[in-house]
């Protein structure tokens, strides 16, 4: 049986934007891309996805995602954040190794794509530990973990204090094709921060993380890159002091790439007012100042990727004082719809901003994915552009609720989306077969 | 007894933040109303018998809590204190989980004093009864900020216009918060002053002007407000040690020289005589530190009043 996507607005991050295009899927690849009215389903059979007045992109790749198993099921497992993925557009999610126990060893990282595959959902690449129990003391095996199908190596929410460390990590993660991933924050600077510290911080009375907690680290680390010539990536860049440091190691080029989250583009330190925990996110949410700047540095490719920071928590964590709830919000069913609203307020082209969902977190972490040409895996989403909805806590199929976009009107979501050929998510089901 | 029928329409006090000038002069007029109770023999009338006061104090609190504490059983209300160690808090219980087992015995009022930022709000919004902030974290002390208010008034006779300088930990401190709120709304001029570890980012969003030497700060000033330097908390970072704190920050007579002439010196208590001020100037006739604490009974009475007295009369 073959697959044919009819009459889409095929979405190729390379080749830009193409009208009326009729994709034709076999045996799980793209095998036929032609001017739509030119293909004929002659006698075979055929399952028909009408696309008119749809995007047809890459399946979404989320290079930041916490599924919290192996260890704290109760907010969300492979499984439940992997059914939230696809619902979102995504097709493949790296998964952060602060579990319990941390993925530092092949017996987590086995564990976590055993879980996947039992699952059968979204495609998932673990992220190992650079430490030992994300202590900062000693470098797990990266040979072995990369072997046992890590893709990247990141101790991320504990970022390696020790620069000696760190500086021989991405040295030796460089010899094994691994990247490093770093969440860049100062946490003698941060120490008991639950917030940006600002002018809201001074007017609610809630203890601040300065900007330069941040800007320090990632400093560090583009010292670090330039010194070994060895490839950093830093994690959820929040500040517009970041978006310049990296903008300047860039042009002096040394090898770092940049990811921000959605609602660093999308929201600030207002957020906070009321005590809203959901928008207690580390890094916290900065200035409007910030969000613009990371808008800008997206719209100028100094920020490479967008990625979710997905960190589910359950209402033990949320229902609580400000300065005792946990740091994060969920990311996955609200990642398109926001990164859709830079297309409309001309931030990104359309590509652009695909690109930076697909395409570079592909090429960053070294899997596949990202493009849509014939020959490459059918792994791909059908989005509508003008669905225009609000956010429901009863629709977000996450185990967690714990976002600070509920409520908030969204623009453009995914229809439908496809993994090797199989339609594993559709919106409606609406879609005819024949 | 003389009670004014104006409109207090709050279920809670949270903060300065909430209260409007209107509000403000409300609970100032009606706990002058109030004071006379407390110089009685009998010191109590009956208004808010059978209503339940529960003091739930997170944190270690001297006046504030013994001045709710008062100021419920001046009013014959029933009033139950409640604190951290004697709480289910040390068994794991969440806020919310001790908020709602607290409404169901249906109390009126639960005044709370935490250490976080934002508690109250967050027990507001799963009880009932009206909540009280006595204090949260270093965000507000709303009634601390009142009783101020009530010391100025009962003082200078008003508040607009008045050159008032605060010294101290301003970015650490919840007094400092409400005061500066309740202060600029009622249109004082006010000043802060400290080292700049002590003064937060952006504090000129409230509309006050920052003076960071204190000898300079207190130039021609109405009121002076000394606030309480945390020596269990914050010696470590904000300042070297307590010797130099007094000498480049301390209030001494020589500074208070360089103030108005009937100027007045308010802290919120407990002093560290010394530190944040001689006790030359603590014990001076400028001082009005233990009217403050006079002042906070009528005050809060004030506010249980308004909170609960009102309804159904």
């Amino acid at each position: 049986m073959i697959t044919w996507i009819k009459a889409g607005t095929l979405i190729d991050p390379e080749r830009g934007a193409v009208k009326k295009r009729d994709l034709i899927v076999e045996k799980g690849k793209i095998s036929k891309i032609l001017p739509h009215g030119n293909f004929k389903a002659e006698n075979r059979r055929v399952q028909v996805i009408d696309a008119t007045n749809k995007l047809v992109a890459p399946g979404l790749i989320d290079m930041h995602t916490h599924l919290r198993e192996p260890g704290e099921e109760y907010k969300e497992t492979i499984a439940s954040g992997g059914r939230s993925g696809i619902a979102g557009g995504f097709t493949s999610l790296a998964c952060m190794p602060n579990t319990t126990p941390p993925n530092d060893s092949r017996s987590v990282t086995e564990f976590i794509l055993e879980q996947a595959k039992r699952s059968g959902l979204c495609n998932i690449y673990p992220i190992a530990a650079i430490t030992l129990g994300q202590q900062g003391k000693r470098l797990t095996e990266f040979g072995d973990l990369k072997d046992a199908g890590a893709v990247a190596l990141s101790d991320d929410g504990l970022p390696v204090t020790d620069s000696e460390l760190m500086r021989r990590a991405l040295e030796y993660a460089a010899y094994h094709g691994l990247t490093v991933i770093s969440h860049a924050e100062d946490r003698a600077l941060s120490r008991g921060g639950v917030m940006h510290e600002g002018v809201v911080s001074t007017l609610i009375g809630l203890p601040g993380i300065p900007a330069a907690s941040e800007e320090i680290m990632i400093w560090r680390e583009i010292c670090l890159a330039d010194l070994t010539r060895c490839p950093v990536h830093i994690a959820h860049v929040s500040t517009a002091g970041s978006v310049e440091l990296i903008r300047r190691a860039k042009e002096a080029q040394i090898p770092v790439t940049a990811e921000t989250a959605p609602h660093y583009f999308s929201l600030d330190h207002n957020e906070v007012f009321g005590f809203k925990t959901n928008a207690k996110i580390n890094p916290p949410l900065r200035t409007r100042e910030d969000v613009e700047a990371i808008q800008k540095g997206l719209a100028e490719d100094v920020i490479d990727a967008i990625a979710t920071d997905h960190a589910p928590h359950s209402p033990l964590e949320k229902e609580v004082e400000f300065d005792r709830a946990a740091f994060g919000a969920i990311g996955l069913e609200t990642a398109l719809p926001l990164t859709l609203a830079l297309v409309r307020n001309g931030t990104l082209e359309l590509p652009q901003a695909i690109k930076k969902l697909s395409t570079n977190p592909a090429s960053i972490l070294g899997i596949s994915g990202g493009s849509l040409g014939v020959g490459d895996s059918a792994d791909l989403v059908i989005i509508d552009p003008e669905s225009e909805y609000q956010l429901e806590e009863g629709d977000i199929l996450s185990k967690s609720k714990n976002s600070p976009f509920i409520g908030k009107t969204m623009k453009g979501r995914n229809d439908l989306t496809m993994i090797s050929g199989k339609v594993v998510w559709e919106r409606h089901g609406k879609y005819s077969r024949r | 007894m003389e009670i004014q029928v104006r409109e207090f329409s709050h279920k809670d006090l949270l903060g300065m933040g909430q209260m409007s000038c209107e509000d403000i002069e409300l609970v100032l007029d009606t706990a002058k109303s109030l004071t006379e109770i407390s110089t009685r023999d009998i010191k109590k009338v009956p208004t808010l018998r059978g209503k339940a006061v529960i003091n739930f104090f997170q944190e270690p609190s001297t006046r504030t809590r013994t001045s709710f504490e008062i100021a419920g059983k001046r009013l014959s209300a029933d009033t139950f204190g409640l604190s951290a160690t004697t709480s289910s808090m040390v068994k794991g219980e969440t806020l919310i989980d001790t908020g709602r087992n607290l409404q169901a015995m249906n109390p009126d009022i639960i005044v709370l004093r935490h250490s976080s930022s934002g508690a109250p709000h967050l027990l507001a919004k799963h009880v009932k009864a009206g909540v009280i902030n006595a204090g949260d974290g270093i965000n507000e002390h709303p009634t601390q900020a009142l009783l101020d208010l009530f010391t100025i008034r009962e003082k200078k006779g008003r508040i607009k216009g008045l050159k008032v300088v605060i010294i101290g930990d301003i970015a650490h401190s919840r007094v400092a918060r409400s005061d500066i709120i309740g202060l600029t709304k009622m249109g004082a001029d006010v000043t802060v002053a400290g080292p700049p570890t002590m003064i937060p980012l952006g504090v000129e969003a409230f509309g006050v002007k920052v003076v960071h030497n204190p000898q300079e700060a207190v130039r021609e000033k109405d009121v002076i407000m000394l606030l309480r330097i945390q020596l269990e908390r914050q010696s470590k970072t904000l300042f070297p040690g307590v010797r130099e704190y007094a000498s480049f920050f301390g209030l001494g007579r020589d500074a208070l020289k360089k103030a108005k002439k009937d100027v007045i010196v308010m802290h919120p208590g407990p002093i560290n005589r010394g530190v944040e001020m001689t006790s030359e100037v603590a014990d001076s006739p400028c001082s009005v530190i233990l009217d403050q604490v006079a002042n906070g009974v009528a005050v809060r009475m004030a506010i249980l009043y308004l909170l609960i007295g009102g309804a159904g009369q």
